[in-house]
């Protein structure tokens, strides 16, 4: 055996495990990324009362499929005058982008790629923000007025988003005092509350910062439809363009587990010190029992053969899922599964739910202009941020060196942040109300 | 092995890219060379276990600095600038700084050697979880040996900031 091989060798066994745990999210993310979108399309027709996709499976549920085959066969085209390489280049490092930094999260204490990086935290926010190279370049090198400005306009604004986002998680780090992804959930373990009941102002910064950071209403500027046609990817067409969507919905998938880690108390369960809450551990199965029972009822009423199979086959998938989670709480000696089983399920649970109110803030409010967005990015949230890194610091000193109740501390300074939110929105209204009498004195060169 | 395969692989990348980064005409191409040298580096400072420093590369350089950089290269017709002379033909100046380089990391190997982890492929020093956690040890080593400099260099980013306001506001 040459020595070639045997360090193959070597490696492989070391490593077997990160490689395929790489491998599972490289390919299920695209396929989740798909469902995330035909999920959103359902809810928007449900919040404007109407069916939604109903054509293609049954209820739509292979719509996504139907979507990835149309992208995969419509002609590639790429612009005369465009960059021939950075046009191609784009989309991939968007992609991927949002793929490796999904390496370094913890689904459940069970899966992780990238297991004992020492900087978790900052792994994926860093990384994750390269994906708007992608954007940038893809603007650039399409040759065309539309794509430049959307690409101009997600830079400056995933810029401004990004510091108050930053800010507001180092709040939930200070809490934490870690970066390694496990050591933050396990935090919160020992606070034995999330962290966003400790510092919910720096989780309502994250959020309002996320939803910017991933181009989604209201923030959507870089590719608002009514303005600029579709932003950065106005050339973009088939598989390239699917990249380009992949890319973002991972990226929300992304934002969603770092809020879930640092906020939402990651895999743990609700209360999960709370003894006689201890029932809340059948909730996984028998919410896929419930979903796989309505399946059941539903196979009966579609209308092709086809169809009902296949309501069949998922009903199956929710049962067998079910057995799966309930397993660990009958065997004793699959107890030790649980917590991995269970922390996945909880997990993905709370990155849903993050996800849900992005689509639903989508479906509820208009989109702002460009000077609203920068203003409500550097004037509110940014102070804001930074006011609030200073309370919760201040009220991490109150109880470790004063003896303060942990919980009056941090109500004071919390009250105290959002009495210096309320200064900040109303300095912002007065400085809006000049802005509009004397228009040249607050020349922006954004406003249309 | 394998360590040396991947440091061979991030340093010929990064000498490769830079060399490229530093012919191409179009200055948006050089841009994306020099994020590929920085990403590079950045993967041989994970490779030595050193992933604060790692990830501050990444954040600070490739999604900060370099952003800013597209962000002007977007602005500026590359039209006019392909046309223009690309290099300053001072020989004799390039000669002596290039040889000044070459002689500096010449001496530098040649007064570590004997040490531990001298020379190609790189060594690990020490397992991981024997060393300190690495931001640990880098603050250690800003906040205590060298806090007068780094004030310093932040002060003097801070006059750069407040010179380049300063500029901006009096054209308007």
């Amino acid at each position: 055996m040459s020595p070639t091989t045997q360090a193959l060798l070597t490696f492989l066994q070391t490593w077997w495990v990160e490689i395929v745990s790489g491998v599972i999210i490289v390919a299920v993310v695209p396929l989740i990324a798909g469902y995330i979108v035909l999920v959103e399309r359902k809810l928007m027709a449900d919040m404007q009362a109407r069916l939604g996709p109903m054509r293609v499976g049954p209820h739509g549920l292979l719509q996504p499929i139907a979507d990835a085959v149309k992208l995969l066969i419509k002609e590639d085209i790429i612009p005369d005058n465009a960059d021939k390489v950075i046009f191609w280049l784009a989309p991939v490092i968007s992609m991927t982008a949002a793929l490796t930094a999904m390496g370094a999260i913890a689904f459940g204490p069970w899966f992780q790629v990238a297991r004992d990086i020492n900087v978790g935290l900052l792994f994926v926010l860093g990384v994750s923000s390269l994906g708007f190279l992608g954007m940038l370049l893809g603007g650039w090198a399409s040759n065309s007025h539309y794509s430049l400005i959307g690409a101009l306009r997600s830079t400056a604004q995933l810029v401004s988003y990004e510091t108050a986002g930053g800010l507001a998680i180092v709040s939930g780090l200070l809490l934490a005092g870690t970066l390694k992804i496990r050591a933050i959930v396990n935090a919160q373990s020992n606070y034995g509350v999330w962290f966003v009941f400790l510092a919910p102002v720096a989780f309502f910064t994250y959020l309002v910062a996320s939803i910017a950071e991933t181009n989604r209403a209201p923030f959507d500027l870089p590719e608002a439809e009514s303005e600029l046609v579709a932003g950065y990817m106005t050339e973009y067409s088939g598989f390239r363009w699917a990249l380009y969507f992949l890319g973002e919905y991972a990226n929300m998938i992304v934002v969603g587990s770092v809020a879930a880690t640092l906020f939402l108390g990651g895999w743990l369960r609700p209360f999960p010190n709370v003894h006689w809450l201890n029932w809340l551990d059948w909730l996984p199965a028998l919410f896929t029992v419930v979903v796989g029972v309505y399946c059941v009822l539903r196979a009966g009423k579609q209308p092709v053969a086809i169809q009902t199979w296949f309501m069949w086959a998922v009903a199956f998938g929710c049962f067998a899922a079910a057995i799966l989670l309930a397993a660990p709480m009958f065997i004793t000696r699959l107890s030790a599964a649980q917590a991995g089983i269970h922390g996945a399920f909880w997990f993905l649970l709370k990155v849903g739910g993050y996800i849900y109110v992005f689509m639903w803030l989508r479906f509820t409010l208009p989109r702002y202009r460009f000077d609203q967005l920068m203003r409500l990015g550097w004037y509110i949230l940014i102070p804001l941020a930074i006011v609030n890194v200073f309370a919760v610091g201040v009220a991490m000193i109150l109880e470790t060196e004063y003896g303060w109740n942990r919980w009056l501390a941090l109500i004071v300074t919390t009250v105290f942040t959002l009495g210096a939110a309320l200064f900040l929105v109303r300095v912002n209204d007065k400085h809006a109300e000049d802005a509009v009498s004397a228009p040249a004195a607050t020349t922006d060169s954004y406003v249309e | 092995m394998l360590n040396s395969i991947i440091f061979y692989v991030f340093a010929s990348v990064a000498i490769l890219s830079a060399a490229l980064m530093v012919t191409r005409r179009n200055a948006m191409h050089s841009a994306v060379f020099l994020i590929t040298t920085l990403l590079a580096t950045a993967g041989i400072f994970l490779q030595l276990r050193a992933e604060f420093l790692f990830i501050a590369q990444v954040i600070l350089y490739v999604g900060g600095i370099m952003v800013l950089f597209i962000f002007v290269i977007m602005l500026v017709s590359l039209d006019t600038a392909v046309h223009q002379m690309q290099f300053a033909r001072r020989k004799w100046v390039v000669l002596f700084i290039a040889l000044a380089l070459g002689f500096e990391v010449g001496f530098a190997l040649w007064s570590t050697r004997g040490m531990p982890g001298h020379g190609l492929p790189v060594q690990m020093a020490a397992p991981a979880d024997k060393l300190p956690p690495n931001s640990e040890a880098l603050a250690g080593t800003l906040f205590h040996s060298y806090l007068l400099p780094f004030e310093i260099a932040s002060v003097l980013l801070l006059v750069a900031m407040v010179g380049a306001v300063v500029m901006a506001k009096k054209r308007t």
